[in-house]
Formats: C-alpha cells, structure tokens, sequence
C-alpha cells in the first residue's frame, strides 16, 4: 500500500503497577502487569478495522492508548504521518475519538444531550457559534435521533438510544478516527442491528475511518474490512477479515474461531476448541504466550517469541506463530 | 457413587407471576406453559425485560419478595412445587432441581473453601459423611475439569478465574445428582473459548447423567448448541415454541423471525441486518390484541383486538401469531 496509512502505532507498551504500592514498596517488590506489550497497528484511511481477543487480552487499553486516555510507556502513536506527543494539544485530541460500551456512564448525565453538544462544539470551535445550535441538531438527525432530543437527559433515552448520543458526540469534532470499544455488547440483539446500521451508514456518508473493539466475531466479521487479534498484550495475527475467517494461521485464531456457537452446529465432539485458561498476565510463559494452550506446541515455542510475520504470498496477512507460513495445520484443532 | 436419578418431566403450566409497584401491577410472566422431558434441554430465549430469567426464579420459587405467581402451577415428577411450603421446597432445591447462575462470583459463598461448597449439597441432601462428602466433592471437581483438585478443594472462590468459578457452580449444581438443572446466562459472563468449554461440559454432563435442562440466553447461537427445543419470550409470554433446528431454520412467529435477521451470524457474511422496529412494550400497560403487533410488520385489524393464544400446529410446533404464514412466505421469498 503507498497511501500514507492514517495511523501507525509502532511498539506501544502500557504497563501498570498492581497490588498494593505500599506493601510492595515496604518489601522492595513492585509487580508490573504488561497491559499492551509491544504493539504495532497500522490503520488505513477509511477502512473498519477490528480489534479482537478475550478479557485481559489490552484490546481496550491499547485503544485508550490512541485515543490518549492512557500514556504509553514505550512506542510511538502517528497520525498522518505525524507523531502525536504526549501531552497532546487540543486540536490532536480531537482528531481520535472513542464511543465507550456503556453510553450512561459515558455522558453527563446533568447535562441535556442538547447541552453535552453545544459545549463540545463551543470549546472546540468546531463551527462558529451562530451555528452551534443548528449542528447539533443536525448530529442528532445523523445518528437517527428526533431533534426533540436536545432537551432531553440521557436519562430519559433507552439504551440504545443513548449509545446514537455517544455516537453523537464523537462524531460532532469530526474526527479522523472512530474508536469503538464494545459499543453494542451491552445492547439486546434487535437494538444492537440497528447501532450496528447506523455505524455503517456513518462510514459511507462521513467516510469514518473506524477501530472497532469487540469480542463478537459474528459482528465483526459482519461489520469490518480488516482484523487484529490480540492475545496477552500482542497481537498475533492480522488479515483481511474473509482471509482470517477462511485461513487462519494462529492456531489462538484457529480455535477462537471453533469456539464460536453457530446457528447450525456441526457436531463437533466433546473436545473444547481451547484448552484450559489464559495464564496470568504477570506470569508470563517463557517464549510464546500461547504456548500453553497450543495443540501444536513444540519446543522452539518455549525457546523463542516468536515475531509477527507477513505471508510470503499475502502481504496484508501476518501472524506471531512459528509455524504460520511451514505447516498447513493452523487448521488442526478443527480438522481433527 | 449414587446411580443417576431418573429425570423428571417438569410440566409449567400457565404460570404467572405478577409485581405490585407504585405505579400499578405488572406482569412479567403472564401465562407461560411449557414442558420438559427426561434428559431434554430446553431453551428460553428473549431480550430484556421478556420475563424469562423471572420464569427461571419462580421455577425455583426464588423471586424476589415483592413478586408473586398468582397463577398456574410448576410441576415436578408428580410433585406440585408452587404448593409447597418454604421448608418442603427447601428439600427440592439443591436436591432435585439445581441452579447455575450468570455471575458465579455473587453465587459462590466468598469465605467458605471451595471443595467444601460442593461437598455441602451431598452431606445436606444424601445425608453423606463428612469423609464421604469430601470424596464427592474431590471426584465432582475432577469430572468438571478442574486440575489439581486435592490442593483446588481448599482454594476460595476469588483464587479462580471465571470459567473455574463456573466449573464450581456445576460441580454444585451435579452434587446432589439433580433431576433438573436451571441455568440462567451461566456463560455470558465468559469468553468465547472459555463459554465453549463450558457449554461442552453442560451439554456432556447432562448426557451422560440424564439430567434435563432449562436455559435461560438472549444468544440465539447458544441456544442451537446445547437446546433440543427452544421457547421464545416476548413481554411476558412464550410466543413460539418448537425444536430447535425448526425454530430456527423456518420461524413462525414475527417476533423470532425479527430475532434471527437483526443478530448477524458469522456463517452468512454480507447478510444485512435488520431491526425489529420500535421498543418493547412497557408492562404496566401492554398493548391491546397479539402484544408484539405495534412493531410487526404482519400486523392486521384483528391483531389489534384478539390476543392469540399460543397454539399447536403440527409436528409439536406452537405459534401466539395469527397471520404465521407469513413468515413461511417471506423466508420462502428469500430463499
């Protein structure tokens, strides 16, 4: 690809302190848990790009990382090709916004939706002030909501009504990227196709460029262009979506994939698609992090961690598997 | 090791329960019937607010105090259950009928070892030995999957993860070899690996010991897994009911079919979604006629004014909708 990728993450790293700070500090130990441990991601301009993997996996922390909720301890976040600093200036925050899973504690819930707008396009100067009034109501027409919405509280809305809101207000800054984070997992199915619909539309109209973070692949594969999956802070493999969903070359995107309920079961034994846990984040295994769960584990897996690595063939394709490009048998555990 | 109990057909017949609140009485399950036969697993399925986790507790006689069936009754192998007093339910829960919850941390007793959680129902209910019980509960925790139970028997609940604490609640449900397990969301709090571990042990569990199953889901794609047959609620009501490969493939209510075209599956890429319009109804006062008419697009006059029963079509398939054809015809039309 020769156009300017929109954003390009290279090595980020959020790390936190856990347990208690004092008692670490009285007897010398402090524990950091990796969060996001290396990640590098590049977004192309206009495409839906998901973001998956299970809880603990850094998904949510490496979008907060973006959006500059949380700082990086290592790495480097451009956008157009320009490195966005730390402390960010008030023109670059607005260029990254995030909608969050739930909509309620995400906005203000003393304030109308009417008056959560207007602020934001006030502070920002997103248009001038004689037009604040009239772009909020347009935004509301965007998202699918009545203009009468603008006296109301969130309170007053449904769930899903209050996730157009959040909508809303993302997209009121006119940002170059939409993060999403789980924006339709706390949604009832009915009310989910319809934000679903909405961030579609949103897309083809405002020409969004959107990240969107879920754990639902039947959504994503619904919804978006390209998937990164993330296991244990990395994220192990990245493809076009219908060359993830027919090839995968993880075998943690193997099994994820078999673990999924489908309408119409085949039936698939009694062994699970993924063994056992996730290991705890603080206690990494040695070499790769999957190993433990891996059907084809062998020992240079214990030895070596293994990089992200193109397809000799599909340059868009990547995984963090020693064997992804050898063998024909990320496809084991569901071929067995 | 007791042999497996002989399953019970659990019969639910017009159950309902009502809630009296500031602004009026409402009715969250409102004439629900449906059976379950030995070694079955049926599937409840619906949104928010469609009374099927409420079915779920009044089952169990577990609703909160300020809800009451105040009509039909449960009845378990025989044994009317809605009439019981407290302390003769006490020996049903637990004993014939066994619960499994979506958030096992709340159920799980935080101070009390594990292994002795499990061992409780078996020294309570079979009146097992303390040694006796110990050896149950150590043989339960090994046929859940959970490794290393000699040293596991003494950890409390917070020392696991999530699908470990679900492994426990089986463990507990299965101890007093129950007739009947309940489950309520038991895997939406999980991960996708995690809940397909978990469904596969229910579903082999449940096989191997004859033990039926009710399960409560919003998750359609769950339901196919685990459920023979599937029974779709709808503010209060159970609108169509049927196998679940049936339901499913060819639906004959609205309602369901509006269910199976607004979640995407991740089989048919590239299918648009399509939401039911509207919200559902408040209880406090449903809409008049069939209750999903104001947001159906199948919706004539007499939907308005009659309020259709569920009733038996053939091959053991009900249906609340009186234009029901319609459904054939616009799946026929797609396919």
């Amino acid at each position: 690809m020769t156009a300017q990728p929109l954003l390009e993450a290279t090595g980020v790293e959020v790390s936190f302190s856990v347990g208690s700070p004092l008692a670490g500090r009285l007897r010398g130990v402090q524990h950091v848990l990796h969060a996001v441990d290396g990640v590098d991601l590049t977004v192309h301009r206009g495409e839906a790009l998901a973001l998956v993997g299970e809880s603990g996996s850094g998904k949510s922390t490496f979008a907060r990382a973006l959006v500059g909720i949380e700082r990086p301890k290592r790495g480097q976040i451009k956008l157009d090709g320009k490195v966005l600093p730390a402390r960010r200036s008030r023109a670059d925050q607005r260029r990254i916004q995030m909608v969050f899973q739930d909509p309620y504690s995400s906005l203000n819930p003393r304030l109308t939706v009417g008056g959560t707008l207007h602020e934001l396009l006030r502070v920002h100067r997103v248009v001038p002030r004689g037009e604040v009034e009239s772009r909020a109501r347009e935004l509301l027409r965007l998202v699918g909501l009545d203009e009468g919405a603008v006296n109301a509280y969130p309170r007053q809305f449904s769930g899903g009504q209050r996730q157009r809101v959040a909508i809303a207000r993302a997209i009121a800054l006119r940002p170059e990227l939409l993060v999403a984070d789980e924006p339709v997992s706390a949604l009832d199915v009915s009310v989910q196709a319809t934000i679903l619909n909405l961030l579609e539309e949103l897309r083809a109209d405002l020409g969004l460029t959107l990240l969107f973070i879920s754990h639902n692949l039947a959504v994503v594969r619904h919804l978006c262009d390209r998937v990164a999956v993330m296991y244990l802070g990395r994220i192990i493999e990245v493809a076009p979506t219908e060359a993830l969903f027919r090839d995968p070359r993880h075998p943690y995107t193997a099994g994820l994939l078999a673990a999924i309920p489908r309408m119409t079961p085949g039936d698939s034994g009694e062994a699970p698609a993924v063994r056992g846990d996730p290991p705890s984040p603080l206690r990494l295994p040695t070499g790769c992090r999957f190993r433990t769960r891996c059907p084809m584990a062998q020992q240079i897996c214990a030895e070596q961690d293994p990089a992200l690595a193109e397809s000799p063939e599909d340059p868009g394709h990547s995984a963090a598997c020693h064997f992804a490009w050898t063998t024909q048998t990320a496809n084991a555990t569901e071929a067995v | 090791m007791s042999a497996p109990a002989i399953a019970a057909q659990l019969v639910v017949s017009d159950l309902s329960v009502e809630i009296a609140g500031q602004r009026g009485v409402v009715r969250p399950v409102d004439g629900v019937s449906f059976t379950v036969a030995p070694g079955e697993a049926v599937g409840l399925v619906g949104e928010s607010g469609s009374g099927k986790s409420m079915t779920l507790k009044a089952i169990l006689g577990v609703l909160p105090p300020e809800a009451k069936v105040t009509a039909g009754n449960v009845v378990l192998d025989g044994t009317d259950l809605t009439g019981l007093s407290n302390s003769r339910l006490n020996k049903v829960r637990g004993r014939r009928i066994a619960m499994i919850f979506q958030e096992p941390m709340s159920a799980l007793n935080p101070v009390m070892r594990v292994g002795n959680q499990i061992a409780e129902g078996p020294r309570v209910h079979l009146g097992m030995s303390r040694a006796q019980s110990v050896r149950r509960a150590l043989e339960l925790m090994r046929r859940v999957g959970i490794p290393d139970p000699e040293r596991r028997f003494r950890a409390f609940p917070h020392e696991f993860s999530g699908g470990m604490r679900q492994r426990v609640m089986i463990a507990i449900a299965l101890s007093s070899d129950p007739e009947l397990i309940l489950c309520d969301e038991p895997t939406t709090a999980l991960d996708v690996t995690i809940q397909d571990q978990i469904l596969r042990l229910l579903a082999q569990l449940c096989r191997e010991s004859g033990t039926s199953l009710v399960f409560v889901t919003h998750d359609l794609p769950v339901v196919a897994q685990i459920c023979h047959q599937v029974a779709v609620m709808y503010a209060g009501r159970i609108v169509e009911r049927g196998t679940v490969s049936k339901v499913f493939r060819s639906p004959l209510h609205p309602y369901t079919l509006g269910l199976l075209r607004s979640a995407p599956d991740v089989d048919q890429p590239g299918q648009s979604l399509v939401p039911i319009p509207g919200s559902p109804p408040s209880l406090l006062s449903p809409p008049s006629g069939c209750r999903f008419h104001p947001r159906c697009k199948f919706a004539e006059e007499d939907c308005k004014v009659s309020d259709p029963p569920l009733r038996l079509l053939d091959a053991g398939r009900s249906t609340a909708c009186l234009h029901y054809e319609r459904c054939l015809d616009e799946m026929g039309a797609d396919a």
